[in-house]
């Protein structure tokens, strides 16, 4: 359910593929904004993790995308979304320790396989929705004044 | 444990963040898989000790508040990273062993490692096949 409460901040950010130069630069942004707010260091640490595995996923694995940042009075959240080329079976590629991630990949340090679930796992709320040949969505909710466990 | 002692531990020299040698580091982790310290470490302030030298070690290290960067392996990242750091103010260490020999030093002189948090596969039996 789209939440209704009034917007604190909105940004979005482009997301170029490949691009490893920039890549982890958005996350970074995100950080300082919800630093600039107040937000709590819980809150800015999951929502950075978030952060970096959303947008490392759509510099590694996309044609191109955006994130997302709104906050509204009582929660944070984070979308992901890209061009393409979308995935065709969610559940396998959430499973811990699953990935598609080329050699190159790899080689940064990335691509193990723990992005996905640990997005799930640092979020209130979680959704991923895709189409082959359209693309991908996430949204990672925060929920604030809401105990994390 | 300080940046100082641990530098003169495993004799790494600052590449940046020099004025910050008293800075304390509660804990150690040892990767270069990043998607592993992502995943896993739970506390701020940990030192990560990498081989890794991208500009996303630095990043990685900014988003979960890490208390400093130790390179291993006598490997240096590019001047644009260290210029990075600098605004991040981050600390960035290197020595010249290898990672095994640095925790080793590192874990011995009393420096604890980090917590792990739990991952969805720990209780799968180590020979256990994977599926």
């Amino acid at each position: 359910m789209p939440s209704r409460t009034p917007l604190v901040l909105r940004r979005i950010y482009p997301v170029a593929p490949r691009d490893l130069e920039q890549a982890g630069t958005v996350s970074t942004e995100v950080r300082r904004e919800l630093l600039a707010l107040g937000m709590s260091p819980d809150v800015v640490r999951r929502a950075s993790v978030i952060c970096f595995e959303g947008e490392m996923n759509i510099v590694l694995y996309s044609q191109g995308g955006r994130v997302i940042l709104l906050v509204k009075e009582d929660r944070v959240e984070l979308l992901f979304s890209d061009d393409g080329p979308g995935i065709a079976d969610i559940e396998l590629v959430s499973q811990p320790g699953y990935s598609t991630a080329p050699d190159w990949a790899r080689e940064l340090g990335f691509g193990a396989g723990l992005g996905i679930n640990n997005m799930e796992q640092n979020s209130d709320l979680f959704e991923i929705r895709s189409r082959v040949g359209e693309g991908t969505v996430v949204r990672a909710t925060i929920l604030l004044g809401v105990p994390f466990f | 444990m300080k940046l100082r002692e641990i530098a003169e531990l495993v004799e790494a020299n600052f590449i940046t963040g020099a004025d910050q040698a008293e800075r304390e580091v509660s804990r150690a982790f040892a990767a270069d898989l990043l998607s592993d310290v992502l995943a896993m470490v739970q506390e701020e302030g940990v030192l990560l000790i990498t081989g890794m030298t991208t500009p996303q070690v630095v990043r990685v290290a900014e988003v979960m508040n890490m208390g400093a960067v130790l390179f291993v392996r006598g490997k240096l990242p590019a001047a644009a990273t260290v210029e990075y750091a600098m605004g991040t103010g981050i600390p960035l260490l290197a020595t010249r062993r290898i990672m095994f020999e640095t925790c080793g030093i590192l874990y011995k002189a009393g420096l604890h490692a980090a917590q792990r948090k739990q991952m969805p596969l720990d209780h799968a039996l180590p020979d256990a096949t994977r599926s």
